[in-house]
């Protein structure tokens, strides 16, 4: 392969493998049962699109993925893009990149949720996915072993089967590192992220394992997702334990491997209150409301066209809902889009926001005040000249009908 | 005789250069202007900076998947930094420098680098080595 009788494709793949192999000291190679690429067309630009491209003009022998590749959500939604003011140079770019993935034999299935969707990793099982939230779920709740493997690495375990041993493929990163003794409890999804961002923030590395422990009663998939997705964003954590709840946790004893179980670190209603306050705007005019960051699942989904009844977005306020094209399927077969897109809502399927050209979207629209109920994306969205504010699901839909931050 | 800092082995050409260092993260998504050249979220301690050309040095990586990708964009537009130095770099930096050929070095012997780098150092980075040289100071 690295002498190129596979193809230019796979040689490219597996120079760029031994190359981040080295610099983390992989002993050897490691088969991979999924690969997962974030690629949208904001970061790949003009050069990334180009060079996708000239993979995909490569016999098909050589530029076919070998194992399941599945992607992450895109930069524009064809069907919403107008709506959301983005440009045709956009939906352009993002056909092109479209076609050249297609012609690698990548599923286009647009979503951080796959996890939720697609096909749920297994313990043990070794993966090389990309986005952040996609990775800390399938390590921590699944048990299942992947670094952050970004877009050109996920290709390249697409294209070769395989990815470099190291990071947590290996048992001994998996052992927690710190230990977090939660004592208040996370009522909405927007706690479970304030959660996820406080650990974050306190961890604050790759290579730290937190260990959480005094949840009282198991969360779900949901709030599993928020409380990972913000602390992978807050902290570029790709693990956690739970204790009692995510599969190498079953006592402090297992979560820690053995070795000496540090002092805990208390989180409670003052350290939640106190998160809340960072990104507080009472008062405020609300420009758009934001639900994604990860992609709404079909009961969110369905709790948002619960709670949007009867009511109607504010005439000066954008409410966005971004899920994957498999729920937006089954929320328009069962009327939940219907619901939201009566009460002013937007829905788009595909996209996660800012992963969307947000910078473009703000300057387009005039937003800046964004309310949302995702953590990860309070994170991530002040580097695009947004100001944010976290708020419960309940909260955003009161932002959204008012116009104001309550 | 300039002062040498021992690395583990890194990515990239070897390369010369002028440092610009923080004691914070790195994040291609969260924390650039990329079309300007300069860190963009305000709470950063390079905030208003201009990244372009200078050596990076900073504490780690944090979040984003899609730096891995933004490193090759930036370099082939001539908006990225020459290179970056970490205390310790995550996965997705190292993918991104390993897509953008971009020279990238961890792990110091000596300890955090932004505290043995000043702002304003030249630096000669020889990856293969694990070698920095800090060429102004002795």
């Amino acid at each position: 392969m690295l002498a190129g009788e596979h193809g230019r494709a796979r040689q490219w793949a597996l120079r760029h493998q031994i190359d981040v192999g080295s610099f983390f000291d992989a002993p050897d190679f490691v088969v991979v049962g999924q690969a997962h690429v974030m690629a949208d067309t904001e970061s790949l630009g003009e050069e990334g699109v180009r060079w996708l491209e000239s993979l995909a003009e490569l016999p098909p022998a050589e530029r076919r993925v070998r194992v399941p590749t599945i992607t992450d959500p895109r930069g524009v939604d064809f069907d919403t893009y107008k709506r959301l003011r983005q440009t045709d140079a956009m939906a352009e770019i993002e056909a092109r990149a479209i076609r050249a993935f297609e012609s690698l034999g990548v599923l286009m299935t647009n979503t951080c949720i796959n996890y939720q969707t697609i096909l749920p990793a297994v313990r043990g099982e070794h993966l090389a996915m990309g986005d952040t939230g996609v990775v800390i779920y399938s390590n921590s709740v699944m048990g299942a072993c992947s670094n952050f493997e970004g877009g050109p690495s996920a290709l390249a375990a697409g294209l070769t089967g395989r990815t470099p041993r190291y990071g947590y493929h290996l048992d001994r990163h998996r052992a927690g590192t710190r230990l977090f003794q939660v004592t208040r409890e996370a009522r909405d999804l927007a706690d479970w992220g304030a959660l996820g961002g406080i650990i974050g923030r306190a961890t604050n590395s790759y290579w730290e394992v937190p260990v959480v422990a005094g949840i009282g009663r198991p969360p779900n998939s949901d709030e599993l997702k928020h409380f990972g997705a913000a602390l992978a964003s807050f902290g570029s954590v790709a693990l956690f334990h739970m204790l009692s709840v995510t599969p190498e946790a079953p006592t402090l004893g297992a979560a820690f491997q053995g070795r000496s179980v540090p002092v805990a670190q208390t989180i409670g209603e003052a350290e939640i209150q106190e998160f809340y306050a960072i990104y507080a705007a009472k008062g405020d005019k609300v420009d758009v409301v934001v639900f994604g960051a990860p992609q709404l699942s079909l009961l969110e989904f369905s709790r948002l066209a619960d709670l949007l009844d009867g009511r109607r977005v504010h005439g000066a306020t954008t409410l966005v809902v971004t899920t994957s094209p498999e729920i937006k399927f089954a929320a328009d077969r069962m009327g939940l889009t219907r619901r939201i897109e009566d009460a002013g809502g937007i829905v788009a399927a595909g996209i996660c926001f800012y992963q969307s050209y947000a910078r473009e979207m703000a300057k387009a629209n005039g937003w800046q005040r964004l309310v949302t109920n995702s953590a990860k994306l309070v994170n991530i969205i002040g580097g695009y000249g947004y100001k944010p504010t976290l708020a419960s699901t309940e909260r955003c839909v009161d932002c959204a009908i008012s116009g104001r931050i309550a | 005789m300039p002062i040498e800092l021992k690395c583990h082995r890194g990515i990239g050409p070897a390369i010369t250069g002028t440092a610009l260092v923080a004691d914070d993260n790195f994040s291609a998504r969260y924390d650039l202007d990329r079309t300007k050249g300069t860190f963009s979220r305000p709470a950063h301690k390079l905030y208003g900076q201009s990244y372009v050309d200078k050596i990076l040095v900073l504490v780690t990586a944090k979040g984003g998947v899609a730096s891995a990708w933004m490193l090759r964009e930036m370099a082939a537009r001539r908006m990225a930094p020459k290179a970056i130095v970490f205390d310790r770099a995550n996965t997705i930096l190292a993918q991104g420098a390993a897509f953008a050929e971009m020279t990238m070095v961890d792990r110091f012997e000596a300890g955090d680098p932004t505290k043995l780098i000043q702002n304003g150092d030249a630096l000669r980075i020889e990856p293969d080595k694990g070698l920095v040289t800090i060429l102004n100071r002795s």
